[in-house]
């Protein structure tokens, strides 16, 4: 790693630079995934760089790379000396440094992703390092997860919670986790999704897609011309034109994000605890599609699957 | 800390290993000597951090002195951080303790660091003086790749250095920091950002050196506590039982970096930084019937001048001569010729382990 | 020695070192003493005119000694390799014998296109002898730019043993090689990789040249691991 920067740049001046993304959660709740789906829904119309916190190996690194879902040079991997959650929250100089050596190489950007290491649920990104963070779950660490809170759950701008196909399995009802995640949130929002059948992640990566317009707005981060419009696979995401139309003019992000629900188009819905119930949610159909879609068993590593599935997001009616 | 003039707080700050700047994630060659088995308990370890803080940890200790020395030297700083510009009035605040580097002639003479003499060509004595700033820091630089032979250390310290000198500039901004981070864009040696934070935080050259040989010491034994389930109090024992060594390291780096300063010839060419002739070489000093500068040596034996005689060599043609009076132009700078005498203890062992590391895929820290 | 062909120009010495010429391009050291021993100072100079080459070898190792005094023995070798000029200077290893305190220091001033392979091996004692005091300096510079500066310090409580300095080895080597094939790419903003085995390391330097550093149980494995280290370094070599 290196910058060979002509000058360094106060890193606390957030103008004209890239929405700097964390990426969090507990050791296997899809946090690599979600990157690599991110990287596949946005990689046409913005311009991205990765940075991995990988806790022993460079796997999550050679992971992305291996998938082909974004230029190998755009993956930086930084190593956290045994101890993750410093890295992102307490010193995190390193990750800094690989953020703004992507920036320097291949900016402007649009979006830089910061996946953490593994770690615990207390485990949150310095507001020095993400603009935004996005905290990842899955159903299999048990339903009373969200519950439990930590400053991961209750207070990431966007909760995540992965591998809702595996919930019937597991034992795991996604309705006491999304009544639980809301309660603990205040209505943030709040997204099930199953990466491994959606390889896109498409409502997340149309919240993404939000977040970074919004943060160009803000910040006056030049448009990239010649933008594409978003693949089919994100469907319901809008060419960054329509995204810029969307979001009025003097809305703040941090609006936006409590809201939750206002975003139009957006399927990103704040769940509320009382909007909820049993039939609210499909959680039935999902489960029951999750399983049937591809009578995949759930020992099926993510990455050994290369087609696109519908997604079967669960959301508030 | 006897003698030492500079600012006791900020030196606390510089050497707190909490402080952001990346060092949590560097072990200084333990995790790969876990991994070969080399250090397994408190008694290897004790032997490891010793080791080191008597080879890297010296050279590391010295380079920062000069670093801290050199930066104190910049417009903003010479009379302390914070005063302002008007160097050449400042100049004669710079007043040594016992244990300090004695106040140069030449740091009365700031003129060529800022051009204020400069007239009807200011602005561009102003651009020639920071031109001159960035080859001596430069200059300094390349005296620390000298004494670091593994690449994988020389990453090491630069990737360190970039990440100190990035928060240190948030930290105590100053024109020193700014000079050196435009000087060496891929980032300084680590010793090199934190001398010139030192300065900028208030702190001497000696405080500078002590906070690089405590934390030449610290960052392994914290990530052998991590690694092999040590007793964190029984490792900072340790350390607490290398304190007087930690003193010593610091008094013989700022003692190497006078000594060599008082016996090396002072150039006044600006051709001489990185121009063909640059090394006052210990070689052409010897051959001249001068006090050999090698105090790495810390014999006195080797000060007698029979070291100094003729060898059957003439003084090479060009080599560093006696100093060539006035350069033309505001950019006169005076170069420190006592760099090249600097201690620089090598430890065989941390750059096999060093590479060793760098080669494996499979590690918990960036060093 | 002058251009053209190489001719040996000058050949002086004294005893304990004197220097007999054994080829065309070659000089050894041959120890006509014992020694060194403490309170000696042995100074040798060498001067390779540019284009010439020279190779230094030595009969057998020096054993350093600790003799009556308490002035250690100092040996200064200070060497020059004008333009275009080889030096492979290899001579035998030395041993440091109990009780001894010697200075080893080395001044090496190389032009800007000269070539040199310098080797230097020490050994820490006499078979199952625990070591004498040895403080060596090593200053190489390229066009007078620092290439490489190195102090050992063998004998002292603080390094002996320690496992980031010789770990339990009993020797410790360094092979510099260095010239213009060394010379890094400008466009190289990474450093380049270092060739690395059993106890031994090719260390591409920041200059134009690369350290092969070696630690070995014997001055045997030292040799071997060595020479290892110098055919890799070679295959670093670009021109």
């Amino acid at each position: 790693m290196g910058a060979y920067h002509d000058d360094l740049h106060d890193a606390a001046e957030p103008d004209g630079r890239a929405l700097r993304l964390g990426i969090g959660g507990p050791v296997g709740s899809g946090k690599t995934a979600l990157v690599a789906a991110l990287c596949r829904s946005l990689g046409p119309s913005l311009r991205l760089g990765v940075v991995t916190n990988d806790i022993y190996t460079t796997e999550d690194a050679d992971f992305l790379r291996r998938a082909g879902v974004i230029d190998p040079e755009r993956i930086q991997a930084v190593q956290t000396g045994c101890c993750p959650h410093t890295a992102i929250r307490d010193d995190i100089a390193a990750n800094i440094d690989a953020v703004e050596t992507l920036e320097e190489r291949f900016g402007p950007l649009d979006l830089v992703i910061v996946e953490s290491g593994g770690d615990n649920l207390t485990a949150t990104f310095s507001r020095g390092l993400a603009d935004r963070q996005i905290f990842v779950l899955d159903v299999s660490g048990g339903d009373k997860v969200p519950r439990k809170g930590g400053p991961g759950v209750t207070t990431a701008d966007l909760l995540v919670i992965n591998k809702t196909d595996l919930a019937p399995m597991v034992g795991a009802d996604l309705t006491v986790m999304s009544r639980d995640a809301a309660a603990v949130r205040e209505g943030r929002p709040v997204l099930f999704t199953s990466i491994r059948e959606d390889r896109s992640a498409h409502m997340v990566a149309q919240w993404v897609t939000d977040m970074v317009d919004v943060w160009r707005h803000e910040h006056g981060v030049a448009h990239h011309h010649g933008l594409s419009a978003h693949g089919a696979s994100t469907h319901g995401a809008s060419t960054h034109g329509a995204s810029a139309r969307r979001v009025p003019e003097g809305v703040s992000l941090d609006d936006l994000s409590a809201d939750g629900i206002s975003i139009d188009g957006v399927i990103v819905d704040g769940i509320s605890a009382d909007g909820l119930s049993a039939d609210g949610i499909s959680v039935d159909g999902v489960a029951a599609d999750g399983i049937s879609a591809g009578g995949v068993s759930p020992e099926r590593k993510e990455h050994e699957e290369h087609e696109e599935q519908p997604s079967r997001p669960v959301t508030a009616p | 800390m006897d003698g030492m003039r500079g600012d006791p707080a900020a030196l606390l700050l510089l050497a707190d290993s909490r402080l952001p700047a990346g060092g949590h994630a560097h072990s200084g060659g333990v995790e790969e000597a876990v991994r070969l088995g080399t250090v397994t308990d408190v008694d290897d370890l004790a032997r490891f951090l010793r080791g080191r803080l008597a080879t890297a940890g010296l050279v590391t200790a010295a380079l920062s002195a000069a670093a801290c020395e050199l930066a104190a030297g910049e417009p903003d700083l010479v009379g302390g951080p914070g005063s302002g510009g008007e160097a050449g009035e400042r100049a004669t605040a710079v007043a040594p303790g016992p244990h300090a580097p004695p106040a140069r002639p030449y740091a009365a003479d700031a003129s060529w660091r800022t051009g204020v003499n400069g007239g009807p060509g200011a602005a561009a004595g102003v651009a020639a003086a920071e031109d001159v700033r960035r080859r001596l820091w430069r200059r300094l630089d390349d005296e620390a790749d000298a004494r670091t032979a593994s690449p994988a250390q020389r990453e090491a310290a630069r990737t360190q250095g970039r990440l100190l000198l990035r928060t240190a500039r948030r930290l105590w901004p100053s024109a020193a920091l700014d000079t050196l981070a435009r000087a060496i864009p891929e980032g300084p040696h680590h010793p090199i950002a934190l001398g010139a934070a030192a300065a900028s935080a208030g702190c001497e050259p000696q405080q500078a050196a002590l906070a690089a040989a405590y934390t030449s010491v610290t960052g392994p034994a914290t990530a052998a506590v991590r690694l092999l389930g040590l007793d964190p109090v029984t490792v900072h024992r340790l350390l607490a039982d290398l304190a007087p060594a930690l003193n010593d390291a610091a008094h013989a780096a700022c003692a190497s970096l006078m000594d060599t300063v008082l016996t090396e010839p002072v150039l006044t060419d600006t051709a001489l930084i990185d121009g063909v002739p640059t090394d006052g070489a210990p070689m052409d000093t010897t051959l001249t019937g001068k006090t050999p500068a090698d105090p790495a040596l810390g014999d006195p034996a080797l000060g007698d001048p029979a070291l100094g005689g003729p060898a059957g060599i003439d003084t090479p043609p060009g080599d560093a001569g006696p100093p060539p009076g006035d350069a033309p132009g505001a950019a006169r700078a005076e170069w420190r010729g006592g760099w090249a005498g600097l201690p620089g203890h090598s430890a065989p062992a941390l750059d096999l382990l060093a590479e060793g590391h760098l080669a494996n895929p499979m590690k918990l820290f960036v060093s | 020695m002058a251009g053209g062909g190489t001719r040996l120009e000058t050949l002086r010495s004294d005893p304990p070192l004197t220097l007999r010429q054994t080829g065309p391009h070659r000089v050894h050291l041959v120890s006509t003493g014992a020694g060194p021993l403490r309170g000696d100072h042995l100074d040798l100079g060498v001067d390779v005119a540019p284009g010439t080459s020279l190779e230094v070898c030595s009969v057998a190792a020096t054993l350093v000694l600790p003799g009556l005094a308490e002035a250690p023995s100092i040996m200064l070798v200070r060497a020059r390799v004008g333009a275009g000029a080889t030096l492979r200077f290899s001579p035998e290893p030395t041993v440091l014998a109990a009780g001894c305190s010697h200075h080893l220091v080395v001044r090496l001033s190389l032009a800007e296109d000269a070539t040199v392979l310098w080797r230097e091996e020490i050994v820490f004692g006499r078979h199952g002898e625990r070591p004498g005091r040895c403080q060596a300096r090593f200053d190489a510079t390229v066009a007078g730019r620092p290439l490489l500066r190195q102090n050992l310090v063998v004998g002292e409580e603080t390094v002996d043993g320690s496992p980031a300095v010789y770990g339990d080895a009993r020797c410790v080597g360094s092979t510099l090689v260095a010239g213009p094939a060394w010379r890094p790419s400008p466009e190289d903003k990474r450093e380049r990789r270092a060739v690395v085995g059993e106890g031994w390391a090719a260390l591409p330097l920041a200059g134009p040249g690369v350290l092969v550093s070696a630690l070995g149980a014997d001055a045997v494995q030292l040799r071997r691991r060595l020479e290892r280290g110098e055919d890799a370094a070679a295959s670093h070599a670009t021109g």
